[in-house]
């Protein structure tokens, strides 16, 4: 299959490749690692006549913490993230960018990509609602800063501007005693998760202080219920107490039935999920070692 | 200018030797290696970006060579399954999957053999679970990849030895 002919750029500078974007308007595509792209092209889905390319824009990339902020460039890979040392304080990047997809996706798909396409089902959107994620976007007046959640407004829809760019997340770097995990069903390494769940903990003497869960693939958006949350907040927390909290949030959630299962399925699993997620996150708190994996079908 | 027209010139380093082609922007990597250069030990297989017979290594990592343009890998290392035996010898993983029966129709295998090589050189010494993740973005029809892990098993120890 061969995408349709275009005519491709390779800006040298974030500047450069903003500048193209607000000359060709409508026409012109971006392209960062191409593994959610490429197949859009492939399949002819879409009009675009001006590929642009940053994969290889310097100083994009980098994955670093400045303060209490973990700030990650828009370019940086799935696979980079998931072995970054600075991760390791968040368990929930390791396994969300880790468990996405495969290899070979991993070493070409970005961050900033997969918040860009915003899919339902995608693992970035829910595990960085989860870590109350800000993005930095760059337009042609300049940077904003949005949260995650009023980054994207819609399946496969965002807040971006024509002529704006992803360009860096920053995720502040969670207290000590918190500790967070990131759970999908998978029919197989290469598809998006059936469901998925993250969550994040702070426990101080035993006491939940802080929450935050959201689902993927559960609604067109990120699910979080800070309802749900709360149940967990002030208590200490049970596996009994971790039901509560999936039963709230898995309430108003919204999961489509389609070919990887009904709906009464998908309220199951997302309910198994949110526990097993909640375990692993508690066991951190507590600065055990967990390790984890998602599950495949 | 009208899109079709745009032709780019491309150069890459692929097994070792320098190629330089002028090509449709459009072309893909898979195809690049395959027509362009005449390297067809890689194989197309659902050219969906699901069965990892394209597999081919770009600057050390594995990618998907049917997911990827031929221009981003402009100035760029590749390895593809002709470059693993040297002069003469088969790599120890080809060796180690001829005799333990690692394929039969032999399709997938150049991928599976670049994601075991690649797999190998970040973790030389993987368990079972760490060989099935390795190969994950890799589809087998033929032999229920019992055999295929064995011989990434048996290699690894090879390796380790020499
Ligand atoms: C076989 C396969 C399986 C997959 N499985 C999963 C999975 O399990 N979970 C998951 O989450 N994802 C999955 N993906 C998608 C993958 O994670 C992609 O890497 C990701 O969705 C897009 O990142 P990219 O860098 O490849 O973006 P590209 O494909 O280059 O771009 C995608 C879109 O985002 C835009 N874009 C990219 N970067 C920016 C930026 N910085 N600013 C503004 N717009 C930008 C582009 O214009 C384009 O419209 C899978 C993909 C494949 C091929
Ligand atoms: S041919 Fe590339 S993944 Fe199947
Ligand atoms: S040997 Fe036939 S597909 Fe693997």
């Amino acid at each position: 299959m061969y995408p349709a002919p275009f005519n491709y750029h390779r800006p040298q500078s974030l500047e450069a490749a903003i500048g193209l974007l607000s000359r060709y308007g409508d026409d012109a595509s971006i392209m960062a690692g191409g593994q959610s792209l490429i197949p859009m092209l492939k399949m002819r889905v879409g009009e675009m006549t001006e590929l642009i390319d940053i994969r290889k824009l310097s100083d994009l990339d980098h994955i670093e913490q400045r303060g209490q902020t973990l700030h990650i460039g828009a370019l940086a890979t799935h696979a980079r993230i998931a072995s970054a040392e600075v991760a390791n304080q968040i368990p929930l990047l390791r396994e969300c960018g880790g468990g996405i997809a495969d290899r070979q996706v991993r070493n070409m798909g970005t961050i900033g990509g997969g918040v860009s396409v915003a899919d339902p089902s995608g693992d970035w959107p829910t595990g960085l609602a989860v870590l109350d994620a800000q993005l930095l976007l760059t337009g042609l007046s300049g940077t904003r800063l949005v949260s995650i959640s009023d980054f994207i407004v819609d399946a496969y829809t965002t807040c971006l501007e024509s002529c704006e760019l992803v360009t860096e997340i920053q995720i502040p770097v969670p207290p000590a005693g918190s500790g967070s995990a990131y759970v999908a069903f998978k029919r197989a390494a290469p598809a998006y998760p059936t469901a998925s769940a993250g969550i994040q903990l702070t426990v101080k003497d035993n006491i939940c202080t802080a929450a935050r869960l959201a689902l993927g693939a559960a609604a067109p958006v990120a699910v979080v219920c800070r309802d749900a949350e709360a149940l967990l907040l002030g208590k200490e927390i049970t596996t009994e107490l971790l039901e509560s909290a999936a039963e709230a949030i898995v309430a108003v959630a919204e999961p489509p039935p389609d070919a990887r299962g009904s709906e009464a399925f998908k309220r199951a699993m997302l309910r198994k999920l949110v526990v097993e997620a909640g375990q692993r996150a508690l066991g951190r708190c507590r600065g055990e070692d967990v390790s984890g994996a998602h599950h495949y079908a | 200018m009208h899109s079709s027209e745009q032709k780019v010139i491309v150069e890459m380093t692929v097994n070792g030797a320098l190629y330089q082609r002028e090509i449709e922007p459009r072309t893909l990597l898979v195809e690049f290696i395959r027509e362009e250069l005449g390297l067809t030990g890689t194989h197309i297989g659902c050219d969906t970006s699901y069965c990892g017979a394209c597999s081919i290594v770009l600057d050390g990592l594995l990618i998907k060579s049917c997911t990827t343009l031929a221009v981003q890998a402009d100035g760029g290392v590749v390895e593809t399954v002709e470059g693993l035996e040297k002069d003469g010898a088969l790599h120890p993983l080809q060796s180690a999957f001829s005799e333990h029966h690692g394929l039969q129709c032999g399709y997938c295998t150049p991928g599976m053999l670049m994601a075991a090589k690649t797999l190998l050189e970040e973790n030389p010494q993987p368990d079972r679970d760490q060989i099935c993740k390795g190969i994950a973005g890799n589809v087998c029809r033929c032999t229920g990849y019992v055999n295929i892990i064995k011989a990434v098993d048996a290699a690894a120890k090879t390796m380790q030895e020499s």
